[in-house]
């Protein structure tokens, strides 16, 4: 060996070193399987991967909680429900400044469902609140204008906080611009004929903001210009809540003596805490405000939570009420069910895959046609035949009422539960267990058996003892096949199962198309998809995924 | 299988009481299928048999059934909106497929497991997932062809339905191809490369014309997948894109029409005869591998 390392490298026929003309030859054979592969990965990636793995992040994006009411959020951070039966002033009034820009983008229902999942009764007290969130206002902005009616005029609002690009307070207007977009999930980029200026938002913090989120909002929203309309009745009120401690000594812009009119004024304004009990008595108990502070992370482990009927309180992880366990049942109950699917499977399978393979050639043939007939025919075609089948009008009904086995007034019930859906997915999935199981017992030498017997064993011993264990392999592959394919199941459980007898893909549906609650849905979607995914490294590993066979 | 002559009666009564059994499961297996056939000529609105029809009475019988499938406009734009999607997905799956598999089956791949995990998941992942996950994302890819395209809502909810079929399709399409490219001979196509065929010339009258069994009846699985799908297509398409196993969902569901029975019976001679198409290609496929049909 070491003669050959010394000795001067092999040439290829163009004078390159073989070895390196060898790698050059490979990596280009590399690459040409890797493009002909690309366009589909691509398309499988975009198409399927990326939709399933976002879908999946929504079981645990909380963002909508943040996005709503950034700035309760931040104030209640340092509330300690243990210590202050009720948050401070600064929350309450947090809570009013995000509240309004949320129920004038109709988002406040939206948060309010979603933190009804965890505590029951908040959805409604978000969507009353909401309605009567405009009173304060009202009444402020009448106080305003019996003072001055240029308050009634948007152009003097415009004047008062609109500044030139140069001198503007720009980072106010991208918080602000970057708000409303996560609040209204749309985009604020445009032009919105409007700066706030960094003059007044020094006086007139609570103000500017509340101007400003206005403006980005009425003009990315409702396509109107600031300029020429009145502000939401949140800026008044915010107004006069800054004027009671602003001092105006070295204000200089625009309409000085307005403000100062209007500070000497000193309109009631009534606390925000008291505000809100009057809204409803609810937001004055410790429940709604420690709700949002549990639930206000990005991130929430919540909907995992849920699909376990557990909850994430206060407290920290409690059970669902007895009544609302519902999941974990219906978890269980898919598992069994899939198990005697699977079971029913393997106790029907084995006879006809024997008979198939010991069977001659031609004789085996025509049999599996009965098999692959099934298989080959469309899922509602058979989902329908057993509802004919099963119903209490139904065949089975009738030839047992015919025979007279059962009496005509005591028909009996198949459908809508668990019965009809067991029966009925084990005749759609019975093809599964079968086509697997025949082509390991197709591997069997007959001649092993007629051995067992020769030396003596009985039938059964020679069955047991000798064949059967050879067999495994095939039950094995045929049940996590069935398993799989009946742990996720939809539309049979859907039309035969009626209540009883549905399954968690059921529930996914429900939540996605019926409830709206995406969130559990998702998480009840990773967790099966889990599950599925388990099986099927197992299968890969038992059988190899390379060893499926369709037909 | 044949019983010898020195059995004992318990043996016989065994080896007929097993054959007994395995009829039973066959009848289990097929019953269903055959019971749809006659109901589905049944004069009356019922799922069941009625007396005329046990006396086979010809009264009993009707085509009315199939006369309100081909009548009825539902069913008819039902039945024309699988006969679009099902061909188009099966096209895309199949070509796309057919490359990835040519390509999976060379023999230096980098990370082939991966790949073939990828390109497999479509049929391992729970249906109602998929369905979910695409439900989010082509509403908003949909939403995003109208406003930036100008696309029209109906074609544009045709294209969401096509694309999803076709990557259910596509693991059917891998495995088969890749199957048959097993049995594949590598000298044939060096053979061509060596008398002068570029790649392109070799694929099309060298490996396809070999291939050919394997990619059709893949796309036949591809075919099926799409014509037979029911739970993606309700999640993603709208009223626009019923297709007929949807317009059998909602019968089944909400009102029971013996419409149903007279779909599904045509359903059931369609597939008879796709599974004949199979299994003819599959003795074709295995005596071009110069193996003989068994």
């Amino acid at each position: 060996m070491s003669a050959a390392n010394t000795s001067s490298p092999v040439l290829a026929a163009d004078g390159s070193p073989l070895k390196r003309s060898l790698k050059h030859a490979l990596r280009r054979q590399k690459l040409r399987a890797l493009a002909l592969i690309a366009p589909l990965l691509i398309f499988v990636l975009i198409t399927f991967i990326f939709p399933i793995a976002s879908m999946l992040f929504r079981s645990v994006q909380n963002d909508i909680v943040p996005n709503t009411l950034p700035y309760t959020v931040q104030a209640l951070a340092d509330w300690d429900a243990n210590k202050d039966p009720l948050p401070p002033e600064t929350v309450f009034t947090a809570m009013y400044f995000d509240m309004f820009p949320a129920a004038e983008a109709k988002r406040h229902t939206r948060l309010g469902t979603r933190l009804n999942y965890e505590q029951t009764g908040i959805s409604s007290l978000f969507r009353q609140t909401g309605r009567k969130l405009d009173d304060l206002g009202k009444k402020i902005e009448k106080l305003l204008s019996k003072l001055d009616t240029a308050w009634n005029d948007g152009e003097t609002w415009y004047q008062l906080f609109n500044a030139d690009q140069n001198i503007a307070e720009i980072t106010l207007l991208q918080t602000q611009r970057n708000r409303i977009a996560k609040l209204t999930d749309s985009d604020t980029n445009g032009d919105i004929n409007f700066a706030p200026s960094a003059e007044i938002a020094k006086f007139l913090p609570l103000t500017t903001r509340a101007y400003t989120a206005w403006a980005v909002y009425t003009s990315t929203q409702n396509g109107k210009d600031p300029a020429a309309t009145n502000p939401w009745e949140a800026v008044p009120v915010a107004l006069v809540l800054d004027l009671k401690t602003a001092d105006l000594s070295d204000y200089s812009g625009p309409h000085v003596e307005l403000l100062q009119e209007l500070q000497k004024a000193d309109l009631p304004l009534t606390s925000f805490t008291e505000t809100f009990t009057n809204y409803d008595p609810d937001w004055a108990t410790v429940t709604p405000w420690e709700t949002i502070q549990t639930h206000s992370g990005l991130y929430t482990s919540g909907y995992f939570l849920n699909a376990v009927d557990a909850q994430k309180t206060p407290a920290g992880i409690a059970w669902q009420p007895e009544d609302k366990q519902i999941l974990q049942k219906l978890f269980v109950r898919t598992l069994i069910m899939s198990l005697v699917i699977t079971g029913s499977c393997i106790m029907l399978g084995y006879p006809v895959a024997w008979l198939l393979a010991n069977l001659p050639m031609r004789k085996a043939n025509i049999l599996l046609i009965l098999v692959l007939l099934p298989f080959w025919t469309s899922l509602l075609v058979r989902t329908s035949a057993w509802k004919v089948m099963l119903q209490q009008q139904g065949v089975i009904n009738d030839i047992l009422v015919w025979i007279g086995l059962v009496n005509d007034a005591e028909r009996l019930i198949m459908i809508n539960n668990q019965f009809g859906t067991i029966v009925a997915m084990t005749h759609i999935l019975l093809p599964f267990m079968i086509l697997p199981m025949y082509s390991v017992m197709q591997t069997i030498p007959p001649s092993y058996l007629r051995a067992a017997k020769s030396l003596g064993a009985t039938n059964w011993t020679a069955f047991w003892r000798v064949y059967f264990p050879q067999s495994v392999p095939g039950i094995g592959a045929g049940s996590i096949l069935v398993f799989i394919l009946a742990i996720g199941y939809y539309i049979t459980p859907e039309i035969v199962g009626g209540t009883k007898g549905v399954f968690i893909s059921n529930r996914i549906a429900y939540h996605i198309s019926s409830s709206l609650n995406w969130g559990l849905a998702a998480a009840l979607g990773s967790i099966l998809l889990a599950a599925v995914l388990i099986l099927y490294w197992a299968y890969d590993r038992i059988v190899g995924i390379d060893n499926v066979k369709l037909g | 299988m044949a019983l010898p002559p020195y059995a004992t009666f318990g043996q016989r009564v065994w080896h007929y009481s097993f054959r007994v059994i395995c009829a039973l499961i066959f009848i289990f297996l097929i019953a269903p299928i055959i019971v749809v056939m006659p109901l589905s000529f049944n004069a009356q609105d019922f799922f069941t048999f009625t007396p005329e029809m046990l006396r086979f009475d010809l009264d009993g019988y009707s085509l009315k059934h199939y006369d309100d499938f081909f009548t009825n406009n539902e069913w008819q734009r039902s039945l024309k909106n699988s006969l679009i999607i099902a061909p188009i997905a099966t096209i895309i799956s199949v070509s796309l497929g057919t490359l990835a598999a040519i390509g999976l089956s060379q023999s230096h791949v980098p990370f082939k497991g991966t790949i073939m995990a990828i390109l497999i998941s479509p049929m391992i992942v729970p249906l109602i997932i998929s369905a979910t996950g695409m439900f989010f994302f082509y509403s908003s890819l949909g939403n995003w062809m109208e406003n930036n395209l100008g696309l029209d809502k109906n074609f544009v909810g045709y294209i969401k339905v096509i694309l999803a079929h076709a990557v259910l399709g596509i693991p059917f399409v891998i495995i088969t191809v890749t199957a048959t490219l097993v049995g594949f001979d590598k000298s044939l196509t060096r053979a061509a490369a060596n008398m002068g065929a570029n790649p392109v010339t070799t694929f099309f009258r060298v490996q396809m014309p070999l291939i050919l069994p394997g990619v059709i009846s893949g796309g036949l699985f591809a075919f099926i997948t799409s014509f037979d799908e029911v739970v993606v297509v309700l999640f993603v398409g709208s009223a626009g894109q019923k297709t007929l196993p949807w317009q059998m969902f909602t019968g089944l569901r909400e009102q029971i029409s013996p419409t149903i029975l007279a779909v599904a019976t045509l359903l059931v001679v369609i597939s008879i005869s796709l599974l004949t198409v199979v299994e003819l290609l599959r003795r074709r496929s295995e005596k071009l591998r110069g193996m003989s049909p068994s």
